[in-house]
Parts: C-alpha cells; sequence; structure tokens
C-alpha cells in the first residue's frame, strides 16, 4: 500500500531554488522544505522562516549551569550556605579543610571557575539536545529516503519537496507549479505502509 | 575587500564604481561541488595508502607499549617509578598534561574564533584541527588521572562526596582544572560531532547497503540536508562557536592557574593566563601545519587547503609567537623591576646560573627566534620552512612547560631542599606512548572520518552564494559570508536598501 508523500523537484542551481523558494513561500505553502548540501545564505528569509528559538533554550541551560556551579560550590564549602542544604540525608556537608582555614567565609570568587566551566557545558548539553529536537533527527527513516536521485541532495544537486499533507498540494497541479517555478525534474515520492 | 578610493562625490552623473580587491580563492582550479565530494568521501571509500599502513603500525606499537604498558607498570609499582621526587612533585608528567593540552587549542580556536570573525579559509582545516583538538586532550587527560598516585581513587575528583562524605575542595585550581579539562573535552566532542552530521550523511548516501551505510546512517541522525534543519543547525553552530571562545580562553588560564596560584617565584605571576593561552594557540597550530602538510600532499588536498590555508596559519604562529616571546621578555624584565631578590634569583637561575640553563635557551630559540622567519611571505609559502618551523616550535613548546616545572621545583624557597630531577623510563615511554596514540588516533580518524568540511567547503565557493554573480557595491564585500537573519520585509537579509532593485519586486 503506497502513500503519496509529496513531490521532489531538482533544480540547476542555488539560485534558481533561491528564487522558486520565494515564489513558494508567496504561493502560501506551509508544509514543503528545499534540500542542499549546504546552507544557503538568504534561504531561511526566501522560505518565510525566522530565526531559530534555539537560543531561548540555551540561554535557561546556561543559568542552569551557573546555579548548579554556584550551589554546588556554596553548599558544600561554606558552612554558611550549607546550613540550608542540612535537611538532605546526609546533613550538613563536610567541606574539605585546607590547612586550618575557616570554612565558613563566602569565597564567591573562589568558585568563578566552577560557575563559569558548567555554564558553558551546561549551555552545550542544551545546545546538542535542542538542536536535535527541533531538527526533529534522529530520524533515520524517511519517505524521501525512497527516492534514488535524493541522494545527491547531500553531494551536488538542489531540491525542493512540497508535500501531499499541504493544503494546497494536489496531485495534478503541484508538478505543474514546480516546473513553472523552475524545476528541471519533478518525482512523485511514495511511501510504503 | 572593498577598494579604498571613494566614487567623487561632487559629480552624481559620472559614478565611479571602485574595483573591488578580489579575495585569493579558497578553492583552487575552479572544482565543482561534485568533484569536492569525491575527492574527500574517496579518502573514507578508497584504500588507503601504504604510507598509512606503514605510519599506523608503529604509532599503535608505540601506544600499547608506551601507555599501555607504561601505565599498567605505574599503577601496579607505584608512582616511584617516574622521575617525581620531594620538591620536584611535578615533572614530565604534567609537562606532558599542558603540552597535550596547549595542542587542543589550535582545533577549538580554528573552529569558533575563526569562525565568528568570518575567516572562510577555516573551511579547509578546521574538521582535522578539531579531531586534533580531541585527541590531544585525551592525551592530556592520561597524565592527571595517573599521577595521582592511587588512581583507584581517582573518583574523588568527581564533584560529589568521597569515601568519607568529605566534598571536594571547590577553591582548588586543580579542581578546577579537572572542571575545565572535562567541559573543554565534553564540549569539542559535541562541537565536532555536531559538524559532521552533514558530511556523515553524506557518506551515507554514496554507500551501498551494509554494514557501513548503517553505521553511517545512524551517526548522521537521518540527516535530509532541509533547509528546515540547517537553520536550526547553523545557530547551534554559532551558538557553539560563541560558548567555544570563551571556553578555550579559559581552560589554559585555569590550567596556568594552577602554577599562577602558588606563592612558588617563578610561578606566582598574573602573566601565566594570557601567556599560556597565546603559547596554546601557537604550539597548537604548529601541531595542525605539521599534520596538514603532509596531508594534503599524500590525499591529494591541495585544492582545499591551498597556499592561502598555510600562509594564514604561518601568520598567525607569528603572532602568537610574539606574544609568547614578549611574554618571555615581561617575565625577564619583572624579575628585575620587581626587586624581589627571590623573582630575580629564579630567574638567574633559569638563564644563566641553574643546571637546566639548556632547555631554557633551546625553548627560546625556538619559540621566539624560529617562527620570525614567517614575517617574510617566501618562508610562509615554502612548505619545507613551515615544517620546519612548526617542527621546532612543537619542540620548543615542550620546552617551555619543561622549563616552567623543571627549573623551578628544584629551586624553591629551602635551599636545603634544593635537589635535581631526571626523567625515568617509564616516563620517557609514557610521552613516547601519547605521540604514538595521538598520531594512530588521527590515522584512525583519517581512515574513517571525513577529514575536510565537505559542506562548509562547498559553502565557501563563489558558486554557493545566491547573489554572488551581481552586480557589487561600493563598499559591499563580494562574498556574504553568514547568515545574518531575516527581515521583515522577506527580502534579501543583511543588504543595503539599494540592492533591492536587482531583485524582481516581490509581494511581501
Amino acid at each position: 500500500m503506497k502513500r503519496v508523500h509529496g513531490y521532489l523537484a531538482e533544480f540547476e542551481s542555488p539560485k534558481a531554488l533561491y528564487k522558486a523558494a520565494k515564489q513558494a513561500r508567496d504561493a502560501g505553502l506551509k508544509n514543503w522544505d528545499v534540500y542542499s548540501p549546504y546552507p544557503i545564505h538568504g534561504m531561511d528569509a526566501a522560505m518565510g522562516l525566522g530565526r531559530s528559538k534555539l537560543p531561548h533554550f540555551v540561554f535557561f541551560g546556561g543559568a542552569l549551569g551557573l546555579a548548579t556551579g554556584f550551589t554546588l560550590a556554596s553548599a558544600t564549602q561554606t558552612v554558611v550556605f550549607g546550613k540550608l542544604f542540612s535537611w538532605l540525608p546526609g546533613g550538613l556537608p563536610y567541606p574539605t579543610v585546607v590547612q586550618a582555614k575557616p570554612t565558613d567565609i563566602f569565597t564567591t570568587p573562589a568558585f568563578f571557575p566552577i560557575m563559569f566551566e558548567l555554564t558553558i557545558l551546561f549551555s552545550a548539553f542544551t545546545t546538542l539536545f535542542g538542536l536535535l529536537a527541533l531538527m526533529k533527527l534522529p530520524r533515520l527513516h524517511h519517505p524521501l529516503f525512497e527516492s534514488d536521485n535524493f541522494a545527491r541532495a547531500t553531494d551536488d544537486a538542489f531540491f525542493m519537496c512540497i508535500e501531499a499533507r499541504d493544503p494546497k498540494f494536489s496531485r495534478d497541479e503541484t508538478e505543474g507549479f514546480l516546473r513553472e517555478i523552475g524545476a528541471t525534474d519533478v518525482e512523485l515520492v511514495e511511501e510504503q505502509i | 575587500m572593498a577598494d579604498a578610493t571613494p566614487a567623487d562625490a561632487t559629480d552624481s552623473t559620472n559614478k565611479v564604481i571602485p574595483t573591488i580587491l578580489e579575495r585569493e580563492d579558497l578553492v583552487l582550479n575552479n572544482r565543482s561541488f561534485g568533484w569536492i565530494t569525491n575527492r574527500i568521501c574517496g579518502i573514507v571509500e578508497n584504500r588507503q595508502p601504504l604510507l598509512w599502513w606503514l605510519i599506523f603500525i608503529p604509532c599503535a606499537l608505540m601506544a600499547l607499549i608506551g601507555v599501555g604498558g607504561g601505565l599498567t607498570y605505574l599503577v601496579l609499582s607505584g608512582v616511584g617509578v617516574w622521575g617525581n621526587n620531594n620538591t620536584t612533585m611535578w615533572g614530565w608528567p604534567i609537562v606532558n598534561f599542558v603540552f597535550w593540552i596547549g595542542i587542543g587549542h589550535a582545533g577549538t580556536l580554528i573552529s569558533a574564533i575563526l569562525f565568528l570573525t568570518r575567516q572562510n579559509w577555516r573551511t579547509g582545516v578546521n574538521r582535522a584541527a578539531e579531531a586534533m583538538t580531541i585527541f590531544a586532550v585525551m592525551c592530556a587527560g592520561i597524565f592527571p588521572a595517573f599521577h595521582v598516585g592511587r588512581v583507584w581513587m581517582a573518583w574523588y575528583l568527581a564533584p560529589i562526596p568521597n569515601a568519607n562524605a568529605i566534598w571536594q575542595n571547590f577553591k582548588s585550581p586543580l579542581l578546577w582544572d579537572v572542571f575545565a579539562v572535562s567541559t573543554y573535552f565534553t564540549v569539542s566532542l559535541i562541537f565536532w560531532y555536531l559538524g559532521m552530521v552533514p558530511d556523515l550523511a553524506t557518506i551515507r548516501d554514496r554507500c551501498k547497503s551494509g554494514i557501513k551505510k548503517t553505521l553511517y546512517g545512524m551517526f548522521s541522525l537521518g540527516w535530509r540536508g532541509g533547509n528546515r534543519q540547517w537553520r536550526h543547525y547553523e545557530m547551534a553552530y554559532l551558538l557553539l562557536a560563541g560558548l567555544s571562545t570563551p571556553l578555550v580562553l579559559s581552560v589554559h588560564s585555569v590550567v596556568s592557574f594552577d602554577f599562577a596560584t602558588s606563592v612558588v617565584p617563578g610561578w606566582h605571576t598574573t602573566i601565566f593566563p594570557p601567556y599560556f593561552v597565546a603559547g596554546a594557540i601557537f604550539g597548537g597550530f604548529a601541531m595542525v601545519l605539521t599534520l596538514m602538510i603532509p596531508c594534503r600532499k599524500i590525499y591529494g588536498l591541495q585544492d582545499m587547503i591551498t597556499m592561502k590555508h598555510i600562509d594564514n596559519m604561518a601568520k598567525i604562529i607569528a603572532l602568537t609567537g610574539s606574544i609568547v616571546g614578549y611574554a618571555y621578555l615581561m617575565e625577564l624584565f619583572v624579575s628585575w623591576y620587581s626587586a624581589s631578590p627571590y623573582e630575580g634569583d629564579a630567574f638567574r637561575l633559569r638563564t644563566l646560573t641553574g643546571p637546566y640553563v639548556w632547555a631554557y635557551w633551546i625553548m627560546m630559540f625556538c619559540n621566539v627566534v624560529s617562527p620570525q622567519l614567517f614575517w617574510f611571505e617566501k618562508c610562509r609559502r615554502n612548505l619545507w620552512v613551515v615544517m620546519a618551523v612548526s617542527m621546532c616550535v612543537n619542540i620548543g613548546m615542550w620546552f617551555e612547560r619543561f622549563v616552567i616545572i623543571v627549573t623551578t621545583l628544584p629551586r624553591m624557597w629551602l635551599p636545603g631542599e634544593w635537589g635535581l630531577y631526571s626523567p625515568t623510563w617509564v616516563d620517557i615511554w609514557t610521552f613516547i606512548g601519547t605521540i604514538g596514540m595521538f598520531t594512530a588516533l588521527f590515522l584512525l580518524f583519517l581512515r574513517f572520518l571525513p577529514c575536510i568540511n565537505i559542506a562548509e567547503v562547498k559553502w565557501t565557493k563563489k558558486e554557493a552564494d545566491v547573489h554572488h554573480d551581481e552586480h557589487p557595491h561600493p563598499g559591499e564585500a563580494i562574498d556574504e559570508p553568514t547568515y545574518k537573519g531575516r527581515r521583515d520585509d522577506g527580502g534579501v537579509e543583511g543588504s543595503s536598501s539599494a540592492s533591492s532593485e536587482l531583485e524582481p519586486a516581490t509581494t511581501s
């Protein structure tokens, strides 16, 4: 049983794809994408997409890292702050006493390297997982992989795919539209279900 | 680069369009996208040259004997098998640690800082440099882990209460080191891997079915190259570059704090953080060149790692070498100007009268004198000279750390405890083992992973830009390298309003 995924159109150059993308955007299409071996400069605006929301996630990840660094270092080194955590199993945390120096001083500058490194670490993890979530990867199977020609999307070819679930998709007219905006080759991509 | 001569302001009918000075091409001989893919993927897909095996086998053996054997002997017998003694409790192991960590910094600088400063030439070397970072940090991490003595208690370094329920001393630079180096390794790994995802997809798409396709398919996460993915990907790349920049500056600063926060004369100086960071970049670039010059010849990558790339890297070596030279001279100046008898004595011992004076002058020659050749363009573009100076710098940077540690520790505050240090064969073999490990890992990387960032090199070609053949405007560079974000009118972002006349009017 096959289901139509959409039309995959090949374009001869990034410029042709860019122009076509603007026309597809202006035609009001929603479920479509362009495929290229490298990110085409200006394509986001041509597709009508805004900036990625990833920095928002990363900011909170970094803030969490900063707070973790501060809490970890302060709660365990200073009796002052450690009292707040004395209800945890283990009771009041034991700091390392170095050469009888007092441990109830709040030496926050000494904790800056730890706070800084944890900020970067947590930000990096958030970037990684946020990116995977936003890209909706890993997704090892996708209907487009059924097309043999599509393998060239990571090599030297430029494609646009208008998906069947788009409200403006029509089996007869969309192919014509794609040829109108400059496609050199249009293929119907179907998936097995 | 826009030309400096201004158009004549008073003459509006006779507009002069200034000539745009062309940049040197980053991909020579007008190679097509397909050629780039074939050349780089070909290294992974085809058989390796004999030279690969001739270098890999000895290096793998060196790693096995030196690192595997040396460390096993160390753990079984104790730290006494190393040359460390009382006052010189940090000998070759910590010299090696700082040496390897320093080498790693060039990779992050190329990936992150050169990305933020829009140096497109980085795309030819960034993948290999990042790989070099990962392997260098692996080699480096061995030493602090094993120099603790009782390695089975190394988990005490993790931020959890130890066996006596005591927490770590978060005020200690040694622990800051643990956090900094672990963070550096993790973030570099994330950056390197994410950078590889589109290229792994390229290799996947060229594979016929089989175990190779499955593995490359898994690690490329199902990447399709859609713009909806690229936009998040580009943002993540920018964020990681922005995070890695302060990281690379902080990690070697934290390593320098191991020394600078002590009270030992010769160590207790505020110049250490910038001096170490500049030195790390210096040594790292020398290692990148040492690796890249043979690679480009053996694998035929000269059209993508061009003389311009080598020229630029040599310039960075000249710059950071000069900073390092300045730092050495400043140390000497301050040892006199401070009028501190201990500081003065420390440097007199280092440079003139102590037992390791030979090491100091090797360091000075290799690090200060040899890179001065790179002021001359003929030297920067002569591969033999570049290779020779890079090797000199690698050696010099090892000696710098040797001088810092081994000339200072045997001559500390109490003359009664002055001694000497010499490495044992276990020290030497472990270090040789790490060199073998580094080289072997790098060769494995060349064998299995794309050694140049395929997608980015394609992106730097002039044809990749959709506006490349349009009429350039005064004051605007011909190639706008980076994505600048959407403008609300849906038009071409980043350009002046004058360029909209080039586009057919679109409804927005």
